[in-house]
């Protein structure tokens, strides 16, 4: 009875021990490929039409993308459970600390650009604001529309989660104007929902509600209350769109990165190359994002 | 005695015992996990930075506060609404209902528990927060009301489905006693009745809001989860950020190991406690109750 006991610890450890080894990526070397791309929500569908297209073109590689957000694709990458993080903001140096005390060595891709687009109800006639306004209206400093032009009607501010990485480059390029000694912080009373489609959904229905999504997300009907932003008062007003993300002109706008774990190898370094060829290219411009030159 | 009876017996008693003894064994190995992963946070963290008032794990700000007040208002708040309409559908099924409505009523309730709450939550979203938002005039209609309604909701079911068990199994003849001492149908219901089965609906009750205050997706979807410290009653009007909501939307980012992570695992921790001690407080209620009634008897 005892032997058996003993005999049963055994096989459970044995198979716990087992299970620990799993979760590493496949090894870029193997014969017949399968790539894990995981991060950015704001990138999830350019990722996903990439993948589709070459695997089209490439039948011997199975990709997997999944979204959850640039900190969740970066930590995955850090536990070593991805072989491509997706994230629309740089790498944090703590995240970078943490990646080389597993051993791994994170590799940065620029991929494509993006325009992060304010959008308000269309109800609402407020249509342009400068980065300071912005600023001001998510720092809590405004807090009914009558301070920057509108109707009177209180502001609720929409955000998506801490985990977003549109998120963290709205905090330092919007709130903190792109000072980094600068301590703003979002008002606590910011709403922080879930997913662009949250956002997206509460400013079609409520008239007070203020958001910010990628360029690539926001629907046609929202299209029209989009808001044109300035760098200053003085400054001109700018609606976000490729040619106003290309020419430096639409103050809100950022590269989206893939990250691979070391220097990429095999499968990897062709779709991370193919990734960057002209054909891949017009799939970002086909999707609302801005392709790299 | 035959002894392969007796081989039987045994095997029979140990998978028994076995049943028995896991359920602990599961609570005491899921504590003693959140602990490990938890209490790091304690010394990661000053306790006054902990217990301050702002939650921005992104800039190492870990105040629980706002969290903690979040998930009491929300399940305050879903309490007051499980309970009266709760405890009022099971003693209409088991009460007054005639046997035909009851036979259709209760299954149909017990459907209701078991609706995901990721369908409720879209409900909430598309349909209760605008209407919130419009009927009260507010800012905004993804408040810690939207929750407490959804959550009401999710709770009476459960609650109704075991308090109507817990009626049903009372004794029809304290009813008869009661009507014959000349006790209206009411009295008799008021004063009989659910004394009678008070440690099954009291039971009812604690599953109820054992189930709001874990309930993660819907609330996630209609609070809003911003951060605010609500512990004015004008609070219940605000979006709130639960506990349950933070640790959802966080946990997939952490990297394992780094403070943020702890102190998620220490708010796992501060709700299991909480769910420890509302189970505590009623068994403890029930088990007074019981006292009495056995004084009463001999």
């Amino acid at each position: 009875m005892k032997s058996a006991r003993l005999i049963l610890l055994v096989s459970l450890l044995f198979l716990t021990a087992c299970g620990g080894g799993s979760g590493q990526p496949s090894s870029p070397t193997q014969a017949s490929a399968y790539i894990q791309n995981k991060g950015s929500d704001t990138m999830v569908n350019l990722a996903l039409a990439w993948a589709e297209r070459y695997q089209a073109e490439h039948s011997d590689v199975s990709l997997s993308v999944t979204g959850g957000g640039s900190g969740t694709g970066i930590a995955a990458l850090v536990n070593g459970t991805v072989d491509i993080a997706n994230a629309s903001r740089a790498m944090k140096s703590e995240e970078k600390q943490q990646a080389e005390a597993n051993g791994i060595t994170p590799v940065e891709f620029t991929v494509a650009r993006d325009a992060i687009a304010v959008i308000v109800n269309p109800e609402n006639p407020v249509r342009q604001l400068t980065l300071q306004q912005i600023s001001d209206i998510y720092s809590g400093k405004f807090n009914n529309w009558s301070e920057v032009g509108g109707d009177d009607r209180p502001i609720v501010r929409l955000s998506r989660e801490t985990n977003s990485g549109t998120h963290v480059y709205f905090l330092e390029t919007v709130l903190r104007l792109g000072d980094k000694t600068n301590p703003t912080l979002f008002s606590t009373d910011t709403l922080l929902l879930p997913s662009s489609e949250g956002i997206i959904n509460e400013v079609r229905q409520n008239p007070n509600a203020i958001g910010y999504d990628g360029l690539g997300y926001v629907p046609p009907d929202l299209m029209n209350s989009v808001i044109a932003v300035a760098r200053d008062a003085s400054g001109p007003y700018v609606i976000p769109s490729i040619a106003t993300v290309n020419d430096n002109s639409y103050p809100v706008a950022r590269d989206l990165y893939m990250y691979t774990a070391g220097e990429p190898a095999g499968a990897i370094k062709d779709y991370i190359n193919w990734i960057l060829s002209p054909e891949a290219q017009a799939i970002v411009a086909d999707l609302r994002f801005v392709p790299i030159k | 005695m035959d002894k392969s009876l007796n081989w039987r017996e045994t095997i029979i008693t140990a998978i028994v015992k076995t049943c028995g003894y896991s359920a602990i064994v599961f609570v005491i190995l899921i504590f003693f996990f959140l602990l490990r992963e938890g209490a790091p946070a304690l010394v990661e963290v000053k306790l006054s930075d902990l217990l301050a008032a702002r939650w921005y794990p992104i800039e190492n700000h870990f105040g629980i506060l706002p969290l903690l007040t979040g998930s009491l208002i929300v399940t305050v708040g879903a309490m007051l609404i499980a309970i009266p309409f709760g405890i009022g559908t099971a003693v209409f099924l088991s009460e007054i209902a005639p046997r035909w409505m009851r036979e259709i009523l209760k299954p149909l309730v017990e459907l209701l528990g078991g609706l995901p709450s990721v369908v409720l939550g879209f409900l909430g979203i598309l349909v209760l927060s605008p209407f919130l938002r419009v009927f009260l005039d507010l800012p905004t209609g993804l408040t810690a009301l939207a929750g407490a309604l959804l959550l009401g909701g999710i709770a009476v079911p459960t609650t109704v489905s075991i308090a109507e068990d817990a009626l049903d199994a009372v004794p029809q003849s304290y009813r008869e006693g009661a009507l014959a001492l000349g006790a209206t149908k009411w009295q008799t219901i008021w004063r009989v009745t659910l004394p009678a089965a008070r440690s099954g609906v009291l039971t009812a009750l604690m599953l109820g809001i054992g189930r709001t205050i874990g309930e993660t997706m819907a609330v996630m979807m209609v609070t809003g989860n911003a951060p605010v410290l609500a512990v004015k009653l004008t609070s219940i009007f605000s979006p709130v950020r639960t506990m349950t909501a933070t640790i959802a939307a966080e946990m997939g980012e952490v990297a394992n190991g780094s403070t943020h992570y702890h102190v998620l695992f220490f708010i796992g921790l501060v709700l299991f406690l909480i769910s420890l001690a509302v189970n505590i407080t009623a068994s403890s209620v029930v088990f007074k109750s019981k006292k009495r009634a056995e004084r009463v008897l001999s």
